[in-house]
């Protein structure tokens, strides 16, 4: 039988254990029945190929990317060995000092200023609703993640149907309606940005709220009810706090999803425009790394956004998660 | 990483929150008639959710009905009347327009070959480790599981361009379905997952079965798996959405047409061809309805599996 073969043994054991970078060496005078290896060493090689991947797709990259962002680097083709000299910092400056890369990053602040309330407020009351509501309650989650499971490629499309200049929003706002529209106009082009992400992504975050609310227990509403407290006061006194790491976790996936914008730009608002209106780091990665070849200068672009990223979470982290113990 | 930590650990933290409040004046409890009435209370209070969640879900759905309306108007009728279904207006013909341009059917194909690929070596290699991680003692374990959760904070951006570099210039990967699917071969998250049903599997089992003498591979294939079939579902799910909605990563890989994934031909569509289209709009949506509606379908057909609690414990540990 196969599977008694691919059983393995001590020696594909060992192999794993090398990949792990543990000694393999078996010791005959293990104390008691502890292996050094552990009582099922064969766990090595069930975890290995994850591991292998692990390091090299995802672990090895990220330290090539920062490699890339200090030297001069540029494609050759494969396995063309050329002269590609430490630089420092050269490529950071050149980034940073770069009037587009500026505005990307006011253009993510922009983005998160307006997603991320919007999406921690909105995605909280309803699945608060959804909480209570007993009818209909298949129908309206599934409706909810709709968006959130639909490819932003086909979503995209309606959306630009629904706010071009003599679309649907328009003509319902008549003479409201602003001019230029929405995508085409540089104050609004970025807003419409954000308020199409947190509409795709709020299913998502309503079912992580729905997951951390059933962890409240009931009896917290029925004794402030007892007590007198309104609806009100039970949704900041016994909801809000009680689902605090899950905000965390909702601004900080926010957050992320934000910094990544790449696909909205592209197509929603054909490739950042008006004018850079609505660039975003990550297509500006594209456009300097692989349009014109400055791969070294996407890197430095990559690396800094990522420290952006992680002092935002830091600074959300303490204002979300309020009292640290 | 601690925001990690903050987030595995929200049962603690309630249930914190919930003695000290328990202990405050008029807990539980104390008047049973008045709870009960209490509960009627916020079942009353339902009406008003009820009125939020069905606004709510007019502005998730209004979309998709109004990209299907919009995917068979012969010219594009943005009125508000154009809203609603008009027979004099209807036609089959943008299906027939964008199918000439991109080939819808081997856009689907390649779609499903790229999210087939990530979704088995998910499963394969992602329940392997999930078994070890869970049901196994070994050295090297504890470096696996922390692996495991900080690969999950890793931002993709930063691996764009070494990827990049890596798989289409080093490798020369440009353009085969290797090359799009290495980056997500194997999602975390569905590992993770896939952890979490089988620790909740009594390990008494496990050790019964070893002492019986049958290998690690036949307890997992014939005791632990057929377990956990709805983890299957979920991390099958789960791992779903990702490919079959990447867009960037297959967009950089891809050049040939004829192994693009349905969403890079459709926003090259969109980006290029589609000005010089009679009727653009037409046959962006019918692009966007053929796109959409299998991840849909499902996610409609799936719902059971895709709940809170499922999502919950892939975040909460």
């Amino acid at each position: 039988m196969s599977l008694r073969s691919a059983d393995g043994g001590a020696a594909s054991g060992q192999t794993a254990g090398e990949t792990a970078g543990r000694a393999p060496e078996r010791r005959p005078e293990a104390r008691k029945r502890k292996n050094f290896l552990g009582r099922q060493p064969l766990g090595l090689l069930f975890s290995a190929p994850y591991v292998i991947y692990v390091l090299a797709v995802l672990a090895f990259p990220l330290g090539y990317a920062v490699y890339i962002s200090f030297h001069d680097y540029f494609f050759t083709a494969p396995r063309v060995k050329v002269d590609r000299p430490f630089v420092g910092l050269d490529n950071y400056i050149t980034v940073l000092t770069d009037p587009a890369v500026q505005r990307s990053f006011a253009n993510i602040g922009v983005f998160l200023v307006i997603n991320v309330p919007l999406t921690v407020g909105l995605s909280l009351v309803l699945a608060n609703a959804l909480n209570r509501v007993t009818k209909l309650r298949t129908f309206f989650r599934v409706s909810y993640y709709v968006p959130y499971v639909t490819a932003s490629v086909a979503v995209v499309g309606v959306w630009l149907f629904l706010f071009q200049q003599n679309g649907l929003v328009n003509e319902l706002l008549g003479p409201l309606a602003p001019n230029p529209s929405w995508l085409v106009n540089s104050w609004l082009a970025m807003p419409t940005v954000a308020l199409y992400v947190t509409w795709k992504q709020l299913g998502f975050f309503i079912l992580l709220y729905l997951a951390a609310l059933q962890n409240i227990p009931d009896e917290l509403y029925e004794s402030a009810s007892v007590d007198g407290g309104s609806k009100w006061v039970q949704f900041w006194n016994i909801t809000v706090p009680g689902v605090r790491s899950a905000s965390v976790l909702v601004t900080l996936l926010a957050t992320i999803t934000g910094a990544n914008l790449f696909t909205e730009p592209y197509l929603l608002t054909g490739g950042g425009g008006p004018d850079g209106a609505s660039t975003s780091p990550v297509f500006l990665m594209y456009q300097k790394g692989i349009l014109q070849g400055n791969p070294d200068l996407a890197a430095a672009l990559g690396v800094v956004l990522v420290i952006g990223v992680l002092l935002i979470a830091l600074i959300q982290k303490r204002l979300v998660g309020g009292k640290e113990d | 990483m601690s925001i990690l930590n903050k987030a595995t650990a929200p049962n603690d933290e309630n249930n914190d929150d919930g003695a000290r409040r328990g202990g405050l004046p008029g807990g539980p409890g104390r008047k049973p008639a008045a709870a009960a009435s209490a509960v009627e209370k916020r079942k009353n209070l339902g009406l008003g959710s009820f009125v939020l969640l069905a606004v709510g879900a007019f502005v998730f759905l209004f979309p998709f009905y109004y990209m299907f309306i919009g995917s068979l108007q012969t010219s594009p009728d943005t009125s508000v009347a154009g809203a609603f279904p008009n027979p004099s207006n209807v036609t089959g013909e943008n299906y027939t327009n964008i199918n000439n341009s991109i080939n819808l059917l081997k856009g689907l194909v390649n779609s499903g070959i790229f999210t087939g690929g990530v979704i088995f070596f998910t499963v394969i290699f992602g329940l392997l480790v999930g078994y070890a991680l869970a049901q196994m003692q070994f050295r090297g374990k504890g470096f696996v599981f922390g692996m495991m959760l900080l690969v999950q904070m890793i931002p993709f951006q930063l691996l764009l361009i070494p990827l990049y570099v890596m798989i289409v210039r080093d490798y020369g990967l440009a353009d085969t379905y290797l090359g799009m699917i290495l980056p997500f071969a194997i999602n975390s998250t569905a590992v993770f997952v896939f952890r979490q049903y089988f620790l909740q599997l009594p390990s008494t089992l496990f050790e019964a079965a070893r002492i019986d003498g049958a290998s690690e591979l036949r307890i997992l294939w014939q005791i632990a798996i057929p377990l956990v079939k709805p983890a299957i579902v979920t991390a099958v799910l789960l791992t779903f959405i990702g490919p079959w909605n990447e867009f960037l990563w297959p967009f950089l890989v891809t050049k040939d047409q004829a192994i693009q994934p349905l969403a890079v031909s459709l926003a090259n569509y969109i980006s290029n061809v589609s000005a010089t289209a009679s009727n653009p709009f037409g046959a962006i949506l019918a692009g966007a309805c053929v796109l959409a509606a299998p991840a849909v379908a499902l996610f409609i057909f799936f719902q059971r599996q895709f709940i809170s609690t499922n999502i919950g414990s892939s975040v909460k540990g």
